[in-house]
């Protein structure tokens, strides 16, 4: 807790969680290299059909149904229940072709079927969903950067975004290691992730930039413990309350976000160790000193007390 | 004294809750689902003998419903339905009932009361993943239409060098460059300065010669500004045209914009046959100009045709059935003033369309020439089927209107006009008409996504429930680590979902499923300045801080790391709304709206709540 005066020896550990982050980064990168991403519809392109059945239905006969109507390509799993089945076929089809399936699947059951949703993406606006998300990473990280040299100092900066790609990584590789559907949407919970874990970032280093100023004649590394030991009630407090939260969207918040939920859940478990470990450690590895400070010690009167 | 506000302060939160109250209000109404009646064209008057024939329809077929209306206009007419299920089947049957000069559209009526709607308080629109419909993405295929217009200069640029006696050889590649080949460098430069002068649009160059034998060469280019301009006209005709066909399938509140360089998205809210969706935005409509037809014409040769917009001249006329050119052939039409000032529409074919209008115009002058507009519809016939069930049979027909029918004053080619209009306005209708009858580049279907109605509704419950539990869970977290303040920022938690959907409301937003993903991240990050305040403030009191300066300067202290925090998030997501499309933008909204409000709540919501209750007086303790 914040009141009790007991340091903690963050920095101890300090190159055991270098290596840790290090050899998880490495893992992921392999694993990446290796199995890739199991790409959703948005970024390869092709054809969706998920459906409804009064009855569950056997997804062998469904397949068979399929194959012996001339779609051997299709891949059929269950989506959410068993009486929920999503169909996906791969691109170099005809946008025709959810309402073919649609006729098959309807024709051959004995139970009745419900059209829930058809997504058709063409191969073209596959690859710019791919190249546009990949941008928006990369900007993302660029702005950040420069936001927080501005604010704070190039060091700062570093040791955020260098953070920030550290839990993007890693989130990918998990997706890459478990193999789920990564889609518009995890994209899109990853930038999330960028925007919070920053947010954690920059609360441990402001107050890390309040204590150099303050507690002169400590050493970095005893400044950084302090500012992380008054610092953790709150990352563990607000890190904890977004959990929770996520928890919930991931057990009833249903299955079109269901992967949205789990990237952020990784993603922020992950970010909230590396606000903690990475950016302080890199901030002890760069060096960092008051004296780093000096200039930005005016600027800070200016906005003192706004509230 | 610390700790107190002055009373502004205090006046502008009330102030924005009252606002946020306000335009968040109308969500709170469910709207029922209704059938939507309005006529096919705008002669068509809905009153209320229409309605009683839906009433009476839908009370043969046992479907329960209420509050039948024709709106005061005469326009259009809704009926209400209690049973959102019964909704597909009520729309066949008044459709039946009416027959097909009608539009009968699914629609929700809204609930919303009279005084609201006043104060332009709406309801968030719903997006396709909540509603159910489909979403398409369209992509014109504009590369054609700078082919067609390339070769439409190459074949004008010969004709000019033929016209000036210039002897040389101009033809196309396939990478859209004209090349120009000549013996002599005399005749080469004569050309140069002749497609300089007459096609500024071009980017012309002088070739250096590669040897003897290849003679004098230039080459010519479309201009960047123009080619823009191409894509542009292209991707905007075929918006025209498409919301025109939008409109013919009874959809409520469709879509239809552009999206990018050269894609159109078309989203149509309820739509469950997407087959019958694509048919109609696919289909062309055309155009045919055709001699109006000598009185002495035998019956065989002339059809008589009505005019779409009759004035107070005749109803109809008389054309030839020989079709000079059609629609394919006309390049653009743009309404604009003669010298005189009068109104007039300006009209460019390709070359083909040019010399056939020539060939026949010149020889019929101070004859009048007519124009018509194709539109493809379809009635639908009512049939039973073996096993007596009714079916209905859509039968396409091609419906003929004439737009125009001018006096020709002189032989027409490439470039003509249209003149002799009775108003202004009825220029840019008649470009209009003409631009939508001819298709200026083939569109392609680049991505659909369909969502069922039952899909939506269980998006809809599944995203409220998990905003409950999360906000539950949250609130008692926080309730139990800091009590009294905890309760504080709880409130203003609430105060922040009041805001934030009171503010997209009022811009409008529509709310999608990672749109509630965003509201659910808000609830928990929301609290996240509190804890960064309540946390200095047991900081600030542990190292023996009298209670009021601590609430003091833990805000103080805490507001600049909030500040830092946000302002880096909100940049994050003003990036994800640039760069997203579709469900991503929605996600950024609720995203970017959340972190505000929740910047106004957090700081000086709470901060102005615990004023009233500690502020100006002497405490001892603080229940944090």
């Amino acid at each position: 807790m914040t009141e009790s005066p007991k340091i903690i020896k963050f920095m101890a550990l300090r190159k055991v969680a270098t290596f840790l982050s290090a050899a998880l980064v490495l893992a992921s990168i392999i694993e990446l290299g290796f199995n890739g991403l199991n790409f959703g519809l948005d970024f390869t392109g092709g054809t969706l059909i998920e459906v409804m059945y009064e009855d569950a239905p056997k997804l062998e006969d469904v397949r068979s149904e399929l194959s012996a109507a001339g779609y051997e390509s299709a891949v059929v799993v269950n989506f959410g229940s068993d009486t929920d089945v999503l169909v996906r076929l791969p691109q170099g089809m005809t946008p025709k072709l959810g309402e073919q399936v649609l006729g098959v699947l309807q024709e051959s059951s004995a139970s009745h079927v419900e059209l829930q949703r058809i997504e058709f993406v063409g191969p073209q606006v596959g690859e710019e969903l791919r190249e546009q998300g990949g941008m928006a990473v990369l900007m993302a990280l660029i702005v950040v950067l420069i936001y927080v040299a501005m604010r704070f100092q190039l060091k700062f900066a570093v040791g955020a975004v260098v953070a920030l790609a550290h839990d993007v990584v890693i989130t990918v590789g998990m997706f890459s290691l478990v193999g789920w559907d990564f889609d518009l949407t995890v994209l899109a919970a990853l930038l999330a992730v960028i925007g919070y874990s920053l947010n954690d970032s920059i609360v441990v280093a402001d107050r890390i930039r309040e204590n150099l100023l303050k507690l002169r004649g400590h050493t970095t590394e005893e400044v950084i413990n302090i500012s992380l030991t008054e610092t953790l009630g709150r990352t563990l407090i607000t890190s904890g309350t977004t959990l929770l939260v996520l928890v919930a969207l991931a057990l009833v918040g249903g299955d079109m976000i269901h992967s949205f939920a789990l990237a952020l859940l990784i993603g922020i478990g992950v970010g909230t160790y590396s606000s903690i470990y990475v950016v302080a450690s890199l901030l002890v590895s760069m060096k960092i000193t008051p004296e780093d400070l000096i200039v930005l010690e005016k600027e800070d009167g200016k906005i003192d007390d706004l509230p | 004294m610390l700790n107190k506000y002055p009373l502004w302060k205090y006046l502008l939160i009330v102030f924005v809750l009252g606002i946020g109250l306000l335009y968040s209000a109308p969500n709170l109404y469910r709207p029922d689902p209704a059938i939507q009646v309005s006529g096919e064209n705008s002669g068509t008057v809905i009153d209320q003998a229409t309605m009683t024939r839906v009433s009476a329809a839908l009370d043969a077929a046992g479907i329960e419903h209420f509050g039948e209306a024709a709106d005061a206009s005469g326009k259009s007419g809704l009926v209400r339905l209690y049973d959102k299920d019964m909704q597909l089947r009520a729309q066949k049957i008044i459709q039946r009932a009416l027959g097909d000069s009608y539009i009968v559209a699914l629609n929700l009526a809204s609930n919303v009361p009279d005084w609201l709607l006043a104060a332009g308080a709406q309801p968030m629109k719903l997006g396709l993943d909540l509603s159910g419909g489909v979403h398409f993405l369209l992509e014109v295929d504009t590369d054609s239409a700078i082919a067609t217009r390339l070769e439409h200069y190459t074949t004008g640029i010969k004709k000019s060098l033929r016209e000036e006696g210039v002897r040389g050889l101009v033809s196309l590649d396939e990478n859209g460059v004209i090349h120009g080949k000549f013996r002599t460098e005399e005749s080469r430069d004569q050309a140069y300065s002749l497609i300089r002068k007459n096609y500024q649009e071009l980017q012309t160059t002088r070739d250096e010669a590669g040897s003897e034998s290849d003679g004098f060469a230039l080459s010519a280019i479309i201009t960047e500004g123009k080619r823009k301009e191409i894509e542009d006209y292209a991707v905007s005709q075929n918006l025209t045209t498409l919301r025109n066909r939008v409109n013919e399938l009874g959809v409520s509140e469709p879509l239809v914009q552009r999206q990018g360089r050269n894609r159109i998205v078309v989203e149509l809210p309820g739509i469950q046959d997407t087959a019958e969706a694509k048919r109609i935005l696919g289909k062309t409509a055309n155009l045919e100009f055709r001699l109006e037809a000598r009185f002495d014409a035998a019956p065989g040769d002339r059809e008589q045709f009505e005019f779409r917009n009759p004035g107070n001249g005749e109803p109809n006329a008389w054309l030839e059935r020989e079709v000079v050119i059609t629609g394919e052939q006309v390049a653009n039409a743009q309404a604009s003033f003669d010298e005189n000032g009068r109104p007039q529409v300006n009209i460019t074919l390709d070359s083909e369309g040019g010399t056939l209008m020539h060939r026949v115009t010149r020889h019929n002058i101070n004859r009048r020439l007519g124009v018509l507009f194709i539109e493809r519809k379809s009635r639908t016939r009512y049939e039973r089927d073996e096993a007596g069930v009714e079916q209905a049979i859509r039968i396409p027909y091609d419906e003929k209107k004439i737009i125009s029918l001018a006096t020709i004053k002189d032989a027409l080619g490439v470039q003509f006009r249209i003149t002799g209009l009775d108003n202004p306005g009825e220029a840019p209708e008649l470009a209009l008409l003409l631009r939508a009858g001819a298709l200026a580049a083939p569109i392609d279907f680049v991505e659909e996504r369909t969502v069922g109605p039952s899909l939506g509704a269980e998006n809809i419950a599944a995203g409220l429930k998990s905003v409950q539990i999360g906000l539950g869970m949250v609130a008692l977290f926080m309730l139990v680590y800091y009590r009294l303040f905890g309760g504080i920022a709880v409130l203003a938690l609430g105060a922040n979902l009041v805001l934030l959907v009171g503010c997209m409301s009022i811009l409008g937003a529509t709310l999608t499923l990672p749109g509630i993903a965003g509201i659910v991240l808000t609830v928990g990050m929301a609290v996240d300045a509190n804890v960064l305040i309540f946390s200095r403030i047991r900081e600030e009191l542990a190292s023996g801080t009298s209670p009021q300066h601590a609430i003091d300067q833990g805000y103080g202290r805490a507001f600049v790391t909030i500040m830092d925090a946000n302002i880096t998030t909100l940049l994050v997501a003003v990036i994800l709304y640039a760069i997203g499309t579709g469900p991503v933008k929605g996600f950024a909204v609720t995203l970017s709206l959340g972190i505000v409000t929740s910047m106004f709540t957090a700081i000086m919501g709470t901060r102005a709540i615990v004023n009233l209750i500690y502020g100006g007086r002497r405490v001892e303790k603080l229940s944090i």
